[in-house]
């Protein structure tokens, strides 16, 4: 007994420890970004100025928002298809066999890699296969980015739908083969509404890793701080200035880029919110 | 044909899906957040045992700690090795920018701070209390360019500042030519590369196209980043270096330490009396030839000296002026003077050229000895 009510008060504190760091994260991130919206308003989040230098200081996180949102949506969008069929690849068509064991544990081998290493990898290999194909001068971009982060989520997305893919119950499908269906109308009409919301769910998760990743981008946007116009423009994203600029940033600037790290905390909560939402829907 | 499809809709949807994949989702998270514990454990270990080798070796050793620019840390990293290895006593310094440097010393975090852009009155202001500046040793930035066969590439400020704004967009543009007769052209982009981070580099390099250029002046101005219209940013002169290398027709600025290590293909620069210098550590070190203020608060670019490179410029630590404050002991406090003492020194100065940086002429280093002959702990001088 007495025991029992030991572990359950180291569990209580342990999640309201939690509670009170995501609290304590909150509060640093609004009292950091007092100053700037002090200075600027709502008009920081809808103002493209980006002025550093001293005696002209002026901040708007636009451009920042708009490269994160839309690295990521299209990150997402070459995602989708691809980790969709990988994972049924993988436990749907050759569930257990040895090839898919191998693609699978393959999937989970790039899920670890750093992010560092994906932003070598496509400075040096898809940075030059971008120019060789002439679509952009000098390689760097809008497009170039959300091209590596599609390539980092693809493991995360793939990984976790496999799984889920592989628990819609076998009795479900046995019975829809036993009434004469085919294997895609399988997919399409039992797995697919037995797993719907878990998928979704695994895209959410990879969608939120785009939104946060910093290294990979850095490398392979171009670090304009400017609203993308094309695909092929430079840009810049909301995690990459903050960790290019923090080292050197005092006085307004250090307050501009805490408050832009709060915007990226909100936009990251609200997707999470709509995500759990549309999976409560969805089951 | 239908059939299966009544059965999909009346068989319950099994929850047992939903609760695996939540108990899935929590397991990644959770593992996550295992590793990130486990990492701040270890790191408050490696702090834990760090501390206690303080208070072991209190008898006999103190340790500094001091924080900020990146840009000297080649020169300080060998120069600090050597101290600790000549005196026991450690010397700990963190590569974390100018800004962070002066933000640690208007914390009292460290010892001392180091930055590649002077303190302005107003931001001494800032400071809990009167800072001196010591300089160290002196850098400079040169202009690098990817343009294979075309070798020592002149340029004066104005061409650099058409090409860095977008008004020059070739490199076989009839101005670029003026200028460079002998050299053979070709018909490629300019592509140029800037610092995506805060830097001293973009400062000193500001600072020189500011004094030089009107347009430079009236457009772009002078700071630690710009508001850039053209270009392409990278981290840190590594960043930089990397993206003009892999990059035909790129140009842009890294600071000397780095671009000399590397053998960087860098342009001449014009200087004030209109000679086009090579960045090397004499035309830096006659960069500082001219008047140097009791402070040492100067920026020496454009210096008049004929045989100057343009864009040179010094670097300097930050520490209190007077040492007693936060139960600092005078113990510490007579170490970090002695340190910065011995910065200045012979001994010191003779090795920054190892690591491709100027040392200091004489005048700043009998300069810099006069300030921290000013420094004092509950008002007694220090150093005597």
């Amino acid at each position: 007994m007495k025991s029992d009510k030991i572990f359950k008060y180291l569990l209580f504190s342990a999640s309201f420890l939690v509670i009170i760091v995501a609290a304590g994260m909150v509060f640093t991130l609004s009292s950091g970004a007092i100053p700037a919206f002090k200075e600027f308003g709502l008009k920081f989040i809808i103002s493209n100025q980006w002025n550093p230098t001293e005696g002209r200081e002026s901040y708007g996180a636009l451009p920042f928002i708009a490269g994160t949102v839309i690295t990521s949506v299209i990150a997402l969008l070459l995602c989708i298809p691809l980790a969709f069929s990988t994972s049924l690849f993988i436990a749907e068509y050759f569930y257990k066999k040895r090839v898919a064991m191998f693609l699978s544990t393959m999937v989970d081998l790039l899920a670890g890699i750093p992010s560092i290493v994906y932003g070598l990898w496509g400075f040096y290999v898809l940075r030059p296969f971008i120019v060789e194909l002439g679509l952009s001068p000098q390689g760097y971009g809008i497009f170039t980015a959300s091209l590596i982060l599609a390539i980092m989520i693809i493991p995360y997305a793939t990984s976790l739908s496999s799984e889920i893919i592989s628990m819609v119950p076998n009795d479900l499908k046995e019975a829809a083969y036993a009434m004469g269906a085919t294997r895609l109308e399988v997919i399409f009409n039992v797995i697919l509404p037995n797993a719907r919301s878990g998928i979704f769910a695994s895209f959410i998760l990879a969608f939120g890793r785009a939104l946060g990743e910093t290294m990979a981008v850095t490398m392979l946007i171009g670090n304009s701080n400017i609203v993308p116009t094309g695909l092929f423009q430079t840009g810049n994203t909301m995690a990459s200035v903050i960790a290019n600029q923090f080292g050197e940033a005092d006085g307004l600037k250090l307050s501009s880029l805490i408050a832009i790290g709060l915007i990226l905390f909100v936009i990251t909560g609200l997707i999470n919110a709509i995500g759990k939402l549309i999976i409560k829907k969805l089951a | 044909m239908y059939h299966y499809l009544n059965i999909c809709v009346t068989l319950k949807v099994d929850f047992c899906v939903e609760k695996k994949l939540l108990i899935n989702l929590y397991f990644i998270k959770m593992r996550k957040f295992l590793v990130f514990a486990l990492f701040v454990a270890l790191l408050s270990a490696c702090n834990n045992s760090v501390e206690e080798k303080n208070v072991d070796n209190d008898n006999n050793y103190v340790s500094v700690n001091g924080a900020g620019a990146t840009f000297p840390m080649p020169f300080y990293r060998m120069i600090f090795k050597k101290y600790t290895n000549q005196t026991g006593n450690l010397v700990i310094y963190g590569g974390i920018g100018s800004g962070g440097g002066i933000r640690s010393i208007k914390d009292r975090i460290v010892d001392f701070g180091a930055t590649d852009a002077f303190l302005t009155e107003s931001k001494m202001k800032d400071l809990p209390a009167e800072i001196v500046h010591i300089p160290t040793c002196l850098g400079a930035v040169v202009i690098a360019y990817n343009l294979p066969g075309v070798k020592d590439i002149k340029l004066t400020p104005d061409l650099i500042a058409d090409i860095f704004t977008g008004r020059i967009k070739k490199w076989n543009h009839p101005k670029i030519k003026e200028n460079n007769n002998s050299a053979n052209l070709p018909d490629t982009d300019i592509i140029v590369v800037h610092r995506a981070d805060g830097s001293g580099t973009t400062h000193i390099f500001s600072d020189f196209m500011t004094k030089t250029s009107s347009v430079w002046a009236s457009e772009m101005g002078t700071g630690k980043s710009l508001k850039w219209k053209i270009g392409i940013g990278s981290n840190g002169n590594p960043g930089v270096s990397r993206t003009i290398k892999a990059t035909k027709g790129a140009i842009g600025y890294i600071g000397s330490e780095y671009a000399f290590e590397q053998d960087v293909q860098s342009a001449l620069v014009m200087n004030k009396s209109g000679k086009y210098i090579k960045p090397s550590i004499s035309s830096i070190t006659a960069a500082a030839k001219g008047n140097i203020p009791d402070n040492t608060c100067v920026m020496l670019t454009n210096s008049a000296d004929e045989n100057s490179y343009p864009i040179s410029g010094f670097t300097w630590l930050i520490i209190y002026k007077e040492q007693s404050y936060d139960y600092r002991s005078l113990e510490q406090a007579e170490q970090t003077v002695k340190l910065l003492n011995w910065i200045i020194d012979n001994d010191a100065q003779q090795m920054a050229s190892k690591v491709h940086y100027a040392p200091l002429p004489k005048q700043a280093v009998e300069k810099a000895r006069n300030i921290l002959k000013t420094i004092t702990y509950n008002g007694k001088v220090i150093l005597n």
